[in-house]
């Protein structure tokens, strides 16, 4: 066959997902594919583009897969442009003047931001908020800026207001309409979401149209109102709404809607056949859509279409959205504007609490024709779906949005009344049906359903939903939604814990007599190891204990690979004596170990037999070291960048910080091991982002981030709280270390404790930051019992001689293990490979046999 | 098949006392050389004693007797502490792999002291 050749202009969200959908179809419908990309990077997630300021990197973003193009022989032109469109000729000309031919070509070349008409547009420092580039320059901007003003006080602008307001500036949202959001809210939703704002320090000014904008006093610029009032401001962000890039269309003669837009038919294509349009630059049916959910949809319908199935239509969409914004949770539903004619409004307001509901309804009272929530949008999902699919309101169709009533009836519906056609997530169309075969199919965790079916992955709103199905599947599969940890027990960690803390329970037995069965095993003993730890914080050695720790707890050191351990003291920050510095060099060479820098700031000896450890130790220890844990699944250490006592950067003293917080928490033992680093700016040379509690300098105090990762599969950390001063940091550490502590399972670090927390990063802040859960106290105190009792593991070791006598190779013999050889390179030892060790071993036999003899 | 006493095996079994009961915490295991073999003897909380080759198959080094002992499916396993497979402390069968074993031991308590024989 033919190779059918494919331009694609424009490689956006839409763009990409199109060829995505086309590639998968290509095994029977061979194509040859160009992609027009006018930006410089391809592909990445614009809905997630203020993640840009939270930490993520343009490669976060990134939505191409690895090696995409390469494996579909994509020919991708990386920021040329497409300007002329031949239709005759059938060919696309390129800014770099190339002439390219198709045989169909598809438009996904997005919309522009509008740019009003006032004069001083073209001062510095006026931005829009659309790429990343843009990101990148009001980044710069706002480094030496104070004030910043976002025109425009709809979706995208509350984000950009949102974006400056964590950058530090004075923010101020301007707004021609008379209310917020004026496309999703009623009056009332809008005048709740404006004191919501407000109370965060963003400044709110509705039916404001902008005049000109002249050179500030106090600020860079001065904005003059058609009213007379004006504003001074340093930088300003323009998002007073999209427009469709139509305008290679328009000059090629294609037929674009009044108020611009591509025209398209139900299968996505042009007034010309072979030419296509979708995502934000296609008009259907008079519409424009500016969400993704809607333009993925278009993109499947064209690839389908292309590829020659010729009823791929594109029924329409749901413009329903769920959003964030400032930390108020909005969300608008169908025809939130109550328009249809005999519409009937039911509506709740809770001022004290900042919540407003509203649900519009048919006048026959028995359809659910849309809503609007701020506040509170927990019910988002179903109220969604009960408008979908008509599913018939219950007889106080109030219920829905009050607030659950003592014994009430339960609110609502189940998620068992939906249909299995219902959309779950729009973004990746996945129905009911498709998450629940693929449920049965084996997905059984969120995780597998989030892989199989892509639900979840997008904006994430339809998560609780998918969760929810998959609870209620498993249930239905007489499957309990279990994660015991072993054979043993028949609870999770989490359970154990709270078992064994309120039960005052000290050891193994009572734990594995009182709520466990058998023996034990090498998973639950190292588990309920750790978790005696963390309550009760006694000697791991000690004779009760000691049988339940993994080899390296019980010897306090790191098996590798020949039997023989490495010793990782702890080296506080990174700060080291010259003094100690010699002391490690001396031990190492009279021991003769193997030493190297480790990935974190500390040094390592290797090749210790089990009969040194003590010796070893004792010299260090005379010496002024502590055990680092590198063994145990506890704080490992606290990177730090050299700070604001050297670095000219540097704003905090990021040093002291570091050895202060694991002086703190040095020898806490938790679910997994914990990493922790702090920076002294944001340059970040502590790759604080990367550690389960990151800690970075600003000018006003510390920005604390949490559950970050790096190893198997690297995470960025999140952005917990911001310009916290010392005593508040060390507040919030406690809490978040306890509470992780309590709640996480076995060997998940904190970053997959977090990504697996029903209601993510806000939840930990409402715990931690605003005492939620009203733990906080508790938290801290048991943090400072921990603390008050540490003790060095090692240097309580060589003063015990019970322990001790467990530091032999052999029982009954002081020979060494004869099947530990090294060998010789670059000036030390190494384990000896398989092929180098059988002569060596024959003379240490000898040697041995002398010994025993 | 009527059982028969192992006569031989009672005249050629040698058995070498290693340790004293005491100086093996209950539930981990000690290793002794006997013969100049490396023997793994592990003493469990109801006092019984067990004993197989300390060498792990899988990595190659001498160190099964520091590994965690405890029972899976009702088997006594000993873990190995590198890569963590488990094996019988009656059989030496590996559970992960029917086709690895380890030796076993004849051992016993006779009075305060643990011994061992390498004659299997
Ligand atoms: C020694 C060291 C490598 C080196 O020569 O630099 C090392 C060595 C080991 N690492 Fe590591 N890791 C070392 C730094 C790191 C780092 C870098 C860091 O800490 O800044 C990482 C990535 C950061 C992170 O953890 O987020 C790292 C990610 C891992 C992982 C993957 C963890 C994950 O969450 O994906 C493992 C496996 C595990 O823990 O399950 C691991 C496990 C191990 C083990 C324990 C594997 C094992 O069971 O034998 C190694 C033995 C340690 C030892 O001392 O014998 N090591 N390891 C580093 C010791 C640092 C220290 O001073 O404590
Ligand atoms: C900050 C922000 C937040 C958002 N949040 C949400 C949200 O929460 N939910 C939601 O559903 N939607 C959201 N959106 C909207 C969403 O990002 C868009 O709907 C989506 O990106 C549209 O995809 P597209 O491919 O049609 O256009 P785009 O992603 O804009 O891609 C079009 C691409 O075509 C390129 N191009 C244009 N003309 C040419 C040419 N002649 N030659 C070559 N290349 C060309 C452009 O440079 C661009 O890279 C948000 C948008 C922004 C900016
Ligand atoms: S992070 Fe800051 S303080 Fe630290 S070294 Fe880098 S620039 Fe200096
Ligand atoms: S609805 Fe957006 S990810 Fe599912």
């Amino acid at each position: 066959m033919k190779k059918e050749k494919i331009v694609v202009i424009g490689n956006g969200m839409i763009g990409q997902r199109f060829l995505e959908q086309l590639v998968s179809r290509s095994a029977t419908h061979p194509v040859e594919i160009t992609v027009f990309c006018a930006e410089k990077r391809p592909a990445y997630d614009r809905v997630q583009l203020t993640s840009f300021f939270s930490g993520k990197s343009a490669s976060d973003l990134n939505l191409v897969p690895e090696g995409f193009f390469e494996q579909h022989g994509i020919a991708l032109r990386l920021g040329d442009k497409a300007v002329a469109i031949d239709r005759e000729r059938k060919v696309v000309r390129s800014a770099r003047g190339h002439d390219l031919p198709y045989d169909k070509l598809v438009l996904a070349t997005g919309s522009y931001p509008f740019v009003p008409k006032v004069q001083g547009t073209e001062w510095q420092d006026c931005f829009v908020y659309r790429a990343i580039e843009d990101l990148e320059a009001i980044r710069v901007a706002a480094a030496t800026a104070k004030v910043g003003t976002v025109i425009g006080g709809g979706l995208l602008g509350l984000e950009a207001a949102k974006a400056l307001h964590d950058l530090g500036l004075k923010t101020h949202v301007v707004e021609f309409a008379s209310r917020l959001m004026a496309v999703q809210l009623d009056d009332s939703g809008g005048r709740l979401l404006r004191h919501k704002i407000e109370a965060l320090g963003v400044a709110v000014h509705t039916s404001k149209a902008t005049k000109e904008i002249v050179k500030g006093e106090t600020c860079r610029h001065k904005m003059l109102f058609a009213d007379g009032s004006v504003l001074e401001t340093d930088i300003i962000v323009f998002s007073a709404g999209i427009r469709p890039r139509d305008q290679l269309a328009k000059a090629a003669g294609l037929s674009i809607g009044e108020r611009g837009g591509i025209a398209v038919n139900d299968h996505c294509q042009t007034n010309d056949a072979d030419i296509y349009a979708l995502g934000e630059c296609a008009l259907w049916s008079g519409r424009l859509y500016g969400l993704v959910a809607p333009g993925y949809q278009m993109a499947e319908v064209t690839a389908r279409h292309l590829t020659g199935e010729a009823d791929a239509r594109f029924p329409g969409a749901d413009m329903s959205t769920k959003l964030k914004l400032l930390g108020v949770d909005v969300a608008s539903i169908g025809d939130a504007h109550g328009v249809a004619p005999d519409a009937l409004n039911y509506v709740f307001t809770d001022e004290a609490s900042g919540i407003y509901k509203k649900l519009v309804v048919s006048g026959d009272l028995k359809r659910l024709l849309g809503a609007v929530l701020v506040g509170e949008a927990d019910d988002y999902g179903s109220l969604l779906q009960m408008t979908l699919n008509a599913i018939p309101l219950p007889e106080h169709p109030e219920d829905l949005i009050l607030p659950a009533r003592e014994g009430g009836a339960s609110k609502g519906m189940g998620i068992d009344a939906l249909p299995d056609a219902a959309l779950i997530c729009s973004c990746n169309n996945v129905s009911k049906g498709g998450l629940c075969s693929a449920i049965a199919a084996g997905a059984t965790s969120v995780g597998a359903l989030k892989k199989n079916t892509k639900a979840a992955t997008s904006c994430g709103g339809c998560g609780p939903m998918v969760k929810q199905i998959l609870d209620s599947e498993l249930k239905k599969q007489g499957v309990d939604v279990k994660n015991y940890l072993c054979e043993h027990f028949d609870y999770s960690r989490q359970e154990l814990f709270h078992l064994t803390r309120v039960g005052g329970l000290k050891t193994f037995d009572q734990i594995v007599t009182k709520h466990g069965k058998g023996r034990g095993c090498d998973i639950c003993k190292p588990a309920v190891a750790g978790i005696l730890a963390a309550c009760w914080n006694e000697f791991v050695l000690k004779p009760k204990h000691a049988p339940l720790q993994d080899t390296n707890d019980y010897y306090l050191a790191n098996m590798q690979k020949d039997g023989t351990y490495s010793i990782v003291p702890r080296v506080p920050g990174g700060e080291i004596l010259p003094e100690k510095l010699i002391v490690l060099g001396e031990v190492a060479k009279k021991f003769g170990l193997y030493t190297k820098i480790t990935g974190a700031q500390r040094i390592d000896l290797f090749g210790a037999r089990v009969e040194q450890l003590p010796l070893i130790w004792k010299e260090l220890v005379d010496a002024g070291f502590e055990s680092g844990h590198a063994y145990g699944k506890a704080l490992r250490t606290v990177k730090s960048c050299v700070g604001s006592t050297w670095c000219r950067y540097g704003v905090q003293d990021s040093v002291t910080m570091a050895v202060n917080i694991e002086n703190r928490y040095r020898g806490l033992r938790s679910p997994h091991k914990l990493k922790m680093a702090v920076s002294g700016c944001t340059r970040e040379c502590a790759e604080a982002q990367g550690k389960d509690v990151g800690i970075i300098a600003t000018e006003k105090g510390w920005n604390l981030y949490i559950c970050g990762n790096g190893g198997i599969k690297p995470r960025h950390a999140d952005l917990l709280v911001k310009d916290i001063d010392d005593a508040t940091l060390v507040k919030y550490i406690d809490r978040f270390l306890m509470f992780y502590i309590r709640t996480g399972d076995r060997l998940q670090r904190t970053s997959t404790w977090l990504d697996n927390l029903e209601g993510g990063i806000d939840y930990v802040r409402k715990v931690v930051c605003e005492d939620s859960l009203g733990l906080g106290a508790e938290l801290e105190a048991d943090m400072q019992r921990f603390v008050d009792s540490y003790e060095c593991e090692w240097k309580k070791a060589i003063n015990d001689p019970e322990t001790l006598k467990r530091f032999h190779h052999f029982v009954n013999s002081e020979a060494p293990d004869s099947n530990v050889v090294f060998v010789a390179e670059r000036g030390q030892i190494r384990p000896a490979r398989e092929d180098e060790r059988d002569d060596e071993r024959s003379d240490a036999r000898e040697a041995e046999l002398e010994v025993v003899t | 098949m009527t059982a028969r006493p192992n006569v031989s095996m009672a005249v050629t079994q040698e058995w070498v006392a290693v340790c004293n009961l005491s100086d093996i915490v209950p539930d981990t295991g000690v290793c002794a050389l006997v013969h100049g073999r490396q023997v793994a003897v592990f003493r469990l909380n109801d006092g019984s004693v067990y004993a197989i080759d300390n060498y792990d198959p899988f990595s190659s080094a001498n160190v099964l007797s520091r590994g965690i002992v405890g029972d899976l499916k009702g088997e006594l396993v000993v873990a190995s502490p590198i890569y963590k497979q488990h094996f019988n402390l009656v059989t030496g069968q590996c559970l992960e792999d029917a086709e690895v074993s380890v030796a076993v031991f004849s051992v016993r308590v006779e009075g305060d002291m643990v011994v061992v024989s390498t004659n299997t």
